[in-house]
């Protein structure tokens, strides 16, 4: 009898024990599925907050807001086409350098690198990514903008500034801050970033395929062109993708060099503006529900354009992965 | 030898096989130009970094306040600030980051869903770190009337979590399931073979992680600029703006006094130092991590 009535008791606990565990374990779960969803509450608050705070400025200019350079604060007239300029001028300069010397630097680790300095390289790299923005910020203003003032703007303007045409580019005094300088800052800045993925995806060729074109008597750099560089295009384009994001979006390292004016000028050497470099000026200063929502609006724009590049970026490196796997 | 022979090889196919070898040549040639051209500007950015700011290191700076201009003083109020809100910030953002980066790994691995909140997380670690500001003064900032230290630590959360998120998943990925499975058959919960098996295993990972994400915060100046804001004076009010390294940096490098550009050189150092020590602790702990197994 006694037996009996033990082991009815013991089955009991032992299932409200797992009950239990399975209650717990279901917590856990929503827990951190609860989390997760936070990730994309954060996405989803940074868009509503964003066009919240863009809506009276959208309102009081429209769409002519993407499509006017006037920016006067007194007048209260804001639009947004100076910003729009200066932060596609820009990233297209340091794109321009931040290319071919990172996939120079990322060939250069892969292919020819003796193997003792591989990892060294490559540690250096991924710490040179890790550095701030503020401190090419303040290189930029006090060693690399008065370089450019005294030896790079004046010979740029006596050569290229000669050209008829391409000489518009080239135009005006040297100022030292300003499109161009700022462009190179971001140009080096993005080398890192763009350089680890690159050599990354140069990784994820099998040695196999490398191999069998070294055997066809294949040249170095007919490897790298023939070979390599199709079979990773779109991880390489992955990777340039991010870069443009990260200038797209830097904030510091242009605010200090790139003069804040809100004007379109033909030479890229004159002062200009970007997106996020007015944010970072003019945000505390600004005065007036409709200045400061015009910078809102500012920053939805970048908002809209670094999400479908980032995006792109993310797309095309997965696409690498799956092919990888396969 | 080989060089003779190949080219008497070669010979008959005439030049082609000339120009292959000097094509060759000047790409690598232009490659080995690139690294060269490239790493210079990063040395030099590192070397004027600390010439200028070797200088500035003394005692008063870790001991003396922000002075006004023309005055005597250090950087102990933006140091205070910019240690309490990157704590603050780490403390928040952690937890976040590893339970989301939990759910992504241990429960989500195939589904829809985990997928999405990848991707959205992978935009967000990318994202121009100006937005988080934007976001945070919009819901914080102009909610509670004022700038606030809390705003700009939880602008710093903002950004911890997604480092956090991806770095929990990878290393928990990386724990072999046989572990989960062996704890499994013991009759361990889930939750206890997440949390004291897998976890375990992944301890180093995980800590490089939240280490990484340190070294981000601790040089964001954007997500500042319009929530913690700045302050003159010493203050350890988390409801008022405080003082913090970014931002004095970036209003003292823009000032004309001399003296002001000076301290703005030494903070450039203190946190590039910084950065760099933590993220070659990181790595020394992932490098062990992977050592032991």
């Amino acid at each position: 009898m006694t037996e009996i009535a033990l082991a009815l008791t013991e089955q009991a606990s032992t299932t409200r024990r797992a009950r239990r565990q399975r209650l717990q374990d279901a917590a856990f779960r929503n827990a951190t599925l609860a989390f997760a969803l936070l990730v994309l509450l954060i996405l989803g608050g940074v868009t509503v907050s964003l066009i919240d705070g863009a809506l009276p400025a959208l309102r009081a200019f429209g769409f002519g807001f993407v499509a006017t350079e006037v920016w006067n604060p007194v007048s209260e007239n804001f639009g947004a086409l100076a910003p729009i300029y200066g932060t596609l001028v820009t990233s297209i300069i340091a794109m321009a350098v931040g290319i071919p010397v990172s996939f120079g630097i990322a060939l250069f680790i892969t292919e020819m690198c003796p193997a003792w300095l591989k990892r060294p390289l490559g540690v250096a790299i991924e710490l040179l990514a890790g550095i701030p923005s503020i401190i090419y910020g303040i290189w930029g203003l006090f060693v690399f903008a008065p370089f450019m003032q005294s030896t790079v703007q004046p010979f740029l303007i006596s050569t290229l500034g000669q050209i008829p045409g391409l000489g518009n580019l080239f135009m005006g005094p040297p100022y030292g801050i300003g499109i161009l300088t700022a462009g190179l800052i971001l140009g080096i800045m993005v080398l890192p970033f763009i350089t680890s993925i690159t050599r990354d995806v140069f990784e994820t060729v099998p040695p196999m395929v490398r191999e069998s074109a070294y055997g066809l008597g294949a040249t170095t750099w007919e490897v790298v062109w023939n070979v390599v560089l199709p079979y990773t295009r779109t991880g390489v384009m992955g990777g340039v993708m991010l870069g443009l994001g990260r200038a797209l979006g830097e904030t510091m390292a242009v605010t200090f060099v790139i003069g804040n004016a809100h004007r379109i000028s033909s030479s890229i050497m004159a002062p200009g503006t970007t997106i996020s470099a007015s944010i970072a000026n003019e945000f505390t200063e600004a005065v007036g529900d409709v200045y400061t929502s015009s910078l809102v609006a500012l920053g939805l724009i970048l908002f809209l354009i670094t999400f479908a590049v980032l995006s792109l970026a993310k797309l095309m490196l997965l696409r690498l992965q799956r092919k990888a796997g396969v | 030898m080989t060089m003779t022979n190949s080219a008497t090889l070669a010979a008959p196919v005439g030049g082609l096989y000339h120009r292959r070898r000097i094509t060759n040549k000047v790409a690598l040639g232009l490659a080995l130009g690139a690294a060269g051209f490239g790493l210079f500007w990063l040395v030099a950015i590192l070397w004027t970094l600390l010439y200028n700011g070797l200088s500035s290191i003394n005692i008063a700076l870790f001991t003396e306040n922000t002075p006004p201009p023309g005055g005597e003083g250090g950087l102990l109020n933006a140091i205070f600030g910019s240690v309490i809100m990157t704590t603050v910030a780490t403390l928040v953002g952690t937890p976040i980051g590893v339970m989301a980066g939990t759910y992504l790994a241990e429960f989500g691995r195939n589904t829809k869903l985990a997928e999405v909140v990848r991707f959205i997380n992978d935009v967000l670690l990318s994202a121009p770190s100006i937005m988080v500001g934007l976001f945070v003064y919009e819901v914080m900032v102009v909610r509670m009337g004022h700038f606030s230290a809390w705003a700009g630590a939880m602008a710093l959360a903002v950004i911890v979590i997604p480092v956090v998120v991806r770095t929990t998943e990878d290393m928990l990925k990386l724990v072999p399931n046989s572990l989960r499975e062996a704890a499994a058959a013991l009759g361990a919960p889930q939750w206890k073979v997440i949390t004291m098996v897998a976890f375990r295993a992944a301890r180093n990972g995980m800590i490089t992680g939240v280490l990484l994400a340190i070294a981000r915060i601790s040089g964001e100046t954007a997500p500042l600029l319009f929530t913690a804001l700045n302050n003159q004076f010493w203050s350890a009010d988390m409801n008022a703006p405080m003082a913090n390294l970014p931002v004095v940096i970036f209003q003292y490098a823009m000032s004309p006094y001399e003296d002001w550009r000076q301290l703005a050189w030494g903070g450039a150092l203190l946190i590039t130092v910084t950065i760099l020590l933590l993220n070659i602790g990181a790595r020394l702990l992932a490098g062990l991590g992977t050592t032991r197994k």
